[in-house]
């Protein structure tokens, strides 16, 4: 993965962009010494890693309005960083950048159960933003699974999904304003606790730009009650195939669970030797979850069962306590962290149209031995988004350049199917290469004059989202925005 | 009128245009300053290209008529998740309303409380900028963050950055039952504070208005039978302190009150302006009480329905609030001296002004309308 060179002028002028940006911040908020920008060097995109200029921590708009419009006057890029838990290096920064981190805007500004709104200074964690209503048994739905140490800032930029947004939609669905503070330091307020822009709709734009119009740093974000309960069920399936038919099945029938996941043979074997949930060994395996109240789960899950059923599973599994729930849970939740265990491994998030599944794991299957490197699959099946986990070995040398090339490989059939690149984990520099797979250059050209209205300099997170040729031009300055 | 048979024809029409076009839909929602120029109508662009039920998508052309997307979806037994108002019976219009003009109008209704607007829903498309160049954003799969959403930057747009050519939408099944619940004889204040106590609700209630005009303040469920009879009655016990709440379980009663709430029906051939007011809910009876003539409330309080004198500029009455105003039925006279649109503070204009010269640099797309 190629990154810009560092301009060399930026780099000589290091002493004077970290003096000015030590003047109007306070002291314990700049960081510029090389032992400390190591804990900068990369996000959760380990494979690549480079220390920035220097990093500001700001506490508030103000501070970070005042970073930015420095930098902007000195023409030093800036990498806005959440909690650097980005899987596709949308936080990775250049030698020549200054890293803008949130982590300590971390308040809840504002709580309003009357009209359903929290609003957070975007440095909170995703999980701490529930935790922050819970207690009148609300909740903010999106939920990545790494909501205990990412960041609202990184999920507006990356547009953020989870397990429930088949029903609860993803981050742009739960977003209602925000605080955004462009390149040049100007603060602009958008939207609200209403609902719906008067004007051209900026912040659905900003949700999922991946910080490249603008560093976003207050939230106005949708909060919901809580259901009744929630109860999953447990199917298992002797193909993935039908395991495809019976969520399409489930779905056609009317019910819409707040959950359907989806993991393969090798992700169950994985999983069960680590976790030892007693999922079955069967070559697909389905969690169907729903809520309401008892009795309404009762009418639902009867329902999926009667069509689970029909499809002949090996294995149908309701939870008959919240102790079997939390077990039939246990595995999917542990599936990352099992894979883990065994190997390095590359997580993709490309989606599909559901009815493509049998042919793509197919396809996938048949990669993976001419690739020799193995690959599991766990799936958020209602919507399509797929995780292939690639298994290779760090320390060998050319496996993660076979491993990159296999994802590649998935990726395009994700695309040649109907789907995309990414469903929830952005493009960042994972996929930067590979946009022009998905788009025409007239798609991405209009992409960019978006990024020309907020950044006409380029310079807010330049080197991600569009292939390096393509921006060229753009980050170099040669067209006029 | 120019009608091109598809997307190319009118990307050709597009670029070699040499004055302003007026983009046309269906032509029913006759809102804004009027607009000088040649019509493009899209209603040749039609058609339901791809339906997927067990992946609840959908892709139609721009120009196909709502009602035979929603035709479509109805016989497997879904819908779009937004209910979105059919403007004829405010607006006294004739025409079909087009899938693309429910998208370039971000159209929505009484279910937007819940299930979200039409951008919420929509997740993918196809357009013609205003250079002629075909640009396609989304997909048709529901969760897809590759690149920017310029999805959302079109829908609202009101055909002012391009010209929509198709749309595709996340769709969802359709419930077997419905019941509304009605309190009787509360004030602005009480309805709001019901209303938002049904949404705070774990109920799922997915419509919450306001009818000063009956006295009655109207919350619908939507679902499985048995769980809209338990949930109905849960939340009548939630609400006793608003006093009895009537339940209606009769599904086309219940769709006919929604239909009308959802079409502003209780000013449709009245005289005076109606207004489009976007507010924090708990500001609705306040705001209420100043703009000085009828009101309904929709989406909790979150969205106020406003009939007032002809010719009132209620922006100036109402000074400063939080939210916007769009001012939705007037004569022609009043809506060439009053913006429709919401004018927006100088930084925000000035993001929109640069919007449009990227995508339309000519200034050629329905000119004027969002600005005038």
């Amino acid at each position: 993965m190629e990154m810009p060179a560092p301009d060399a002028r930026i780099l000589s002028r290091k002493s004077r962009i970290v003096a000015r940006l030590a003047a109007a911040l306070p002291k314990a908020a700049v960081i510029h010494d090389e032992a400390e920008l190591r804990a900068y060097e990369c996000d959760a995109l380990t494979a690549y890693r480079c220390p920035p200029l220097a990093v500001v921590l700001p506490a508030s708009t103000e501070e970070v309005a005042a970073a930015l419009k420095i930098c902007h006057e000195e023409g030093v890029p800036v990498v806005p960083r959440g909690s650097g838990t980005s899987l596709a290096g949308g936080a990775l920064p250049t030698a020549d950048s200054v890293i803008l981190g949130v982590a300590r805007m971390t308040q809840v500004l504002e709580t309003d159960y009357e009209n359903r709104f929290i609003r957070v200074q975007t440095g909170r964690t995703n999980l701490s933003v529930t935790g922050a209503v819970e207690q009148e048994d609300f909740f903010y739905a999106p939920d990545p699974s790494s909501q205990l140490a990412c960041a609202i800032a990184g999920n507006i930029a990356m547009n953020s999904g989870g397990a429930h947004c088949l029903k609860y939609g993803v981050t742009t669905n739960n977003l209602l304003g925000v605080t955004m503070v462009t390149m040049a330091g100007e603060v602009l307020e958008i939207g609200g606790a209403h609902l719906d822009a008067g004007g051209y709709d900026l912040l659905g734009v900003i949700c999922g730009s991946e910080g490249q119009l603008g560093v976003v740093t207050e939230a106005t974000l949708r909060i919901l009650r809580k259901p009744e309960g929630a109860r999953p069920v447990l199917i298992g399936y002797d193909s993935s195939e039908v395991a495809g038919a019976c969520v399409s099945d489930i779905i056609k029938a009317g019910i819409l669970p707040v959950a359907i996941e989806f993991m393969d043979r090798p992700c169950i074997e994985a999983t069960e030797a680590f976790a030892k949930a007693g999922y079955p060994m069967c070559e697909a395996l389905l969690i169907v979850e729903v809520e309401g109240s008892p009795a309404e789960i009762d009418e639902q899950l009867a329902l999926i069962k009667q069509i689970a059923q029909a499809h002949n599973p090996v294995e149908l599994r309701e939870a008959q306590s919240e102790d079997e729930a939390k077990r039939i849970w246990l595995g999917r939740k542990s599936a990352f962290g099992a894979m883990g265990q065994i190997n390095d491994y590359m997580c993709l998030d490309g989606t599909i149209p559901v009815s493509s599944l049998p042919y793509v794991l197919k396809r996938i299957g048949e990669m993976s031995k001419e690739y020799g490197l193995g690959v599991a699959n766990v799936f958020h099946a209602g919507d399509g988004n797929m995780h292939p986990l690639i298994l290779f070995d760090a320390n060998k040398q050319g496996d993660l350049e076979l491993c990159e090339a296999f994802g590649a490989d998935i990726l395009k059939l994700c695309v040649e199917v109907g789907g995309c690149l990414t469903g929830e984990h952005g493009v960042g520099i994972e996929k930067r290469d590979l946009m022009s797979v998905q788009f025409a250059p007239e798609d991405l050209e209009a992409q960019m004059r978006v990024k020309d209205v907020f950044d006409p300099d380029w310079l807010l997170n330049p080197a991600k989202v569009f292939p390096l040729a393509t921006s060229q031009a753009r980050r170099d300055g040669d067209i006029a925005a | 009128m120019l009608t091109p048979a598809d997307e190319k024809e009118l990307s050709e029409i597009v670029a070699g245009a040499t004055g302003p076009l007026r983009v046309k839909g269906g032509g029913t929602r006759a809102i804004g300053r009027a607009i000088v120029g040649e019509v493009v109508s899209v209603a040749g662009l039609r058609g339901v290209e791809l339906y997927k039920p067990g992946a609840l998508t959908i892709v139609a052309r721009a120009g196909t008529p709502l009602a035979e997307v929603e035709a479509v979806l109805a016989a497997e037994g879904q819908r779009l998740p937004f209910e979105p108002m059919d403007h004829r019976v405010l607006l006294g219009t004739k025409g079909e309303p087009s899938i693309g003009g429910v998208v370039a109008a971000n159209v929505s209704g009484p279910r937007r409380i819940q299930a979200g607007a039409a951008r919420d829903s929509l997740i993918g498309l196809r357009f013609v900028d205003g250079r002629g160049t075909v640009i396609k954003n989304g997909g048709r799969v529901m969760k897809n963050v590759t690149g920017y959403d310029l999805v959302k930057l079109m829908a609202g747009s009101w055909g002012t950055l391009g010209i929509l050519s198709e749309v595709a939408f996340k769709v969802l099944p359709a419930p077997a039952a419905a019941a509304c619940l009605s309190l009787t004889g509360l004030s602005h204040d009480r309805a709001v504070a019901a209303m938002s106590a049904a949404l705070g609700s774990p109920f799922e209630v997915n419509g919450a208005a306001h009818l000063p005009q009956t006295g009655q303040t109207l919350l619908r469920i939507e679902g499985f039978a048995t769980s809209v009879a338990y949930r109905a009655e849960r939340l009548a016990d939630l609400l006793a302190p608003f006093g009895p709440a009537a339940v209606n379980h009769d599904g086309a009663a219940v769709a006919a009150i929604w239909r009308d709430l959802r079409d502003v029906a209780g000013f449709a051939g009245r005289t005076g302006d109606v207004w489009r007011l976007s507010v924090k809910p708990s500001d609705a009876p306040a705001l209420a009480a100043r703009i000085g003539g009828e009101v309904i409330f929709d989406l909790g309080g979150g969205l106020i329905w406003a009939l007032v004198a002809e010719g009132t500029d209620l922006r100036a009455r109402l000074g400063d609030f939080a939210g916007h105003a769009t001012l939705i039925r007037a004569d022609a006279a009043t809506r060439a001296r009053i913006a429709s649109f919401q004018p927006e503070p100088a930084p925000l204009a000035a993001i929109a002004a640069r919007l449009r010269a990227q995508f339309d640099p000519r200034g050629i797309l329905n000119p004027g309308l969002m600005t005038g």
